[in-house]
């Protein structure tokens, strides 16, 4: 079992033309994943590895019926991407573009709240269900199948603790990149129960950073709903503060937002907090077996 | 992108908004020139630094006489400020805004910014303005009032009344009030800001409402239709390495330690410098390559970790995902051949073409201390700077 993608999911790579596009497409076609169709405007009628290219996305998912997107279409023009996607009927956008003006997400975020079509990212790693499906550009070959959800706001640090856990031999339902960007999609909370409500997931492993009040509220979420083991990390506590980490996300505001305010909170909705981004791999497993209790 | 403040009250003012009569200067001279033109028996010298604090900490004044104005400006132009945001090491002041000087009723406080829990603009508002706000906020957060923006449909009449009134503006001066907090919700959007900070927006004793101090802050996400805005910024806050940085496409930030950080990610960046620190050393900065580093680039990254003469010691963390650890270590090499590395280098690699980037870098002259795990990594190099010690 897993969340949101399966290997049945029919996706559309919008910005398929594009290098990323093009050079992501075959690793998750390789991957297994099922791309049906690429939409760039004005490329309509070529193809991008056998896969037929479409002007817009109306057009893609008549022919293709696909309800997934992925859009790795240049940050000017990404907000639009998205509303095209949801206007045309897709259920699930994965966009990865990193650096759409906050101002453009804002109006699309509250778009989308009018909508049933659901967003992760952007500035996100994407979505993989290990073995089955794959939209996004993590390297495909750390997951493998199991029974631990894994959320993160950050690309690489997810791809260390998926790794940590496949070593001992610990696979994954879901992984998710929630993206670190002041407006993002889906949140944790949302992550939370769908990871919560899925049979396949036993436990859950959420990896946060400083800045914002995501974590705080993830943990008031937990306390009150969520009765799968949690294990947490949060990124940052040696970062100075008030500067910029290359996360737009990554900024702390007065007393909120700090690694030990949100460690605290999380400890007290019962999570389990490694200190060392080390540690992991070996908390979960350690949980799954049950020589500690969650 | 943080804007200084007079170049935030030129663009107050383009959009009718009152702002003290001033001028920046970067010489005394030119103080003296702009305290001169004035004609005004009171003028403010500000220090023109990218941090809050300044009043307290001496880079503000009050000054009534040509001789006055002229003994502050040397005495602050080219000095180092310290305040509570700038650190220990301070900020050199290269401009100050001479300014007329505005008598206050009332010091009131006015921001808008992004509410990230609710993903709508906030304006808050408080009768409480000044250098205490924070004072404020953490004691009596309910004397600071906020009001939601829906993204979509901007701000409203009804709303930008309801903060005047929460402002403590009444009758006429509500309305003045009123446009004032339209207008700046027009220039948070139309110049992309992430935060509009007034701090404090004063009533003078002629009910005028006038901007005494901004801070502003552009979305660097936007800054590619704000190019007017990117051709007044100056980098003089900015330290060499941070510029070569933001030159080369990369993430730094210099810190105190003196252990280098080599890392791709911020999320994985941050986690590298945290299990340092755990492990009882300190990292000397903050460096993320990016999603993919071509050679070149890694070997700028060095170049720009050994401008730090700190460092004693480099940890190189890599998760090659889409980037791949071959052309990482090509550049190690590279870097190696051209930076001439005289401090212990700790080479970590996961990922996708590790086994061949491990091979390349499998050469006894490179003295490259190997680790297998984020853990192995930084106990090797915190063994490895201390023994050098």
């Amino acid at each position: 079992m897993s969340i949101l993608i399966n290997k049945d999911t029919k996706v559309i790579c919008q910005g398929i033309t594009g290098n990323s596009g093009k050079f992501h497409t075959e690793h998750m076609l390789k991957y297994g994943t099922k791309i049906l169709a690429g939409v760039t405007p004005g490329k309509g009628g070529t193809h991008v590895f056998d896969i037929p290219v479409f002007d817009s996305m109306k057009e893609a998912i008549e022919k293709t019926e696909c309800d997934t997107s992925i859009i790795y279409v240049p940050a000017p023009f990404a907000a639009d991407a998205i509303i095209e996607a949801a206007e045309a009927g897709i259920k699930l956008i994965i966009c990865i573009t990193e650096g759409i003006p906050t101002i453009d997400m804002l109006k699309v975020k509250a778009y989308l709240n009018t909508q049933t079509t659901r967003l992760i990212g952007p500035n996100c790693p994407g979505i993989i269900t290990p073995g089955e499906s794959k939209i996004g550009i993590m390297p495909g070959y750390i997951h493998m199948p199991g029974p631990v959800g894994v959320v993160s706001r950050s690309g690489t640090l997810t791809y260390e603790a998926v790794w940590q856990l496949t070593q001992r031999d610990v696979g994954q339902s879901t992984c998710i990149g929630i993206g670190g960007d002041p407006v993002i999609g889906t949140t944790f909370i949302d992550t939370l129960k769908l990871f919560q409500e899925d049979n396949g997931t036993e436990a859950i492993v959420m990896i946060g950073e400083i800045g914002g009040s995501a974590e705080e509220e993830a943990a008031e979420f937990i306390k009150q709903e969520v009765t799968k083991p949690v294990i947490s990390f949060i990124a940052g506590l040696t970062a100075p503060k008030g500067r910029r980490m290359g996360h737009a996300g990554a900024i702390i505001a007065g007393g909120k937002g700090t690694v030990a305010e949100k460690v605290s909170c999380l400890r007290n909705a019962g999570v389990t907090v490694v200190d060392s981004p080390a540690d992991i791999g070996e908390a979960v497993q350690k949980i799954l077996s049950g020589s500690c209790p969650a | 992108m943080k804007l200084y403040e007079y170049q935030a009250k030129e663009i107050l003012h383009k959009y009718n908004i009152n702002v003290p009569k001033g001028e920046a200067a970067t010489n005394v001279d030119e103080v003296a020139k702009i305290y001169s033109k004035s004609g005004a028996k009171k003028c403010v010298i500000k220090a023109q630094v990218l941090a809050g604090g300044r009043g307290k900490g001496g880079g503000v004044k009050i000054v009534e006489t040509l001789d006055e104005a002229k003994a502050f400006a040397s005495k602050l132009i080219g000095s180092c400020l310290i305040t509570a945001q700038t650190g220990k090491k301070g900020i050199q002041v290269n401009r100050v805004l001479v300014a007329e000087a505005i008598d206050i009723k009332k010091e009131l406080y006015l921001a808008i910014s992004i509410d990230r829990s609710t993903s709508k603009i906030t304006i808050m508002s408080s009768t409480e303005g000044g250098t205490e706000i924070e004072e404020v906020s953490a004691k009596a957060p309910h004397k600071i009032l906020k009001e939601q923006i829906n993204p979509l449909l901007g701000i409203r009449n009804f709303q930008a009344h309801q903060i005047a009134l929460n402002l403590g503006l009444a009758g006429s001066l509500a309305t003045k009030g009123s446009s004032l907090i339209k207008n700046l919700f027009k220039i948070f959007i139309e110049k992309d800001c992430s935060l509009l900070e007034i701090n404090p927006l004063v009533l003078t004793p002629d009910n005028e409402i006038v901007v005494l101090d901004i801070k502003m802050d552009i979305d660097d996400n936007a800054i590619f239709r704000q190019k007017e805005l990117l051709e007044t910024k100056e980098i003089t806050d900015v330290s060499r390495a941070e510029k070569m940085a933001s030159e080369a496409g990369l993430s730094y930030i210099g810190l105190d330690g003196n252990i280098g950080c080599l890392v791709n990610g911020a999320g994985l960046a941050m986690a590298t410098m945290d299990i340092i620190k755990l492990y009882g050393g300190t990292p000397a900065n903050f460096l993320d390559v990016g999603g993919d580093a071509p050679i070149e680039k890694v070997t700028t990254a060095f170049e720009i970790i050994f401008t730090d003469p700190h460092v004693a010691g480099v940890l190189v963390n890599i998760f090659g995902g889409i980037m791949k650890c071959d052309i990482v270590a090509e550049g190690i090499i590279h870097a190696i051949k051209k930076v001439d590395i005289k401090v212990p280098l700790v080479v970590r690699l996961e990922g996708t073409n590790v086994e061949i980037a491990r091979k390349k870098l499998d050469d006894p002259k490179l003295n490259i201390i190997f680790a297998d795990s984020m853990k192995d990594a930084s106990e090797k190099i915190i063994k490895a700077v201390n023994n050098k010690k």
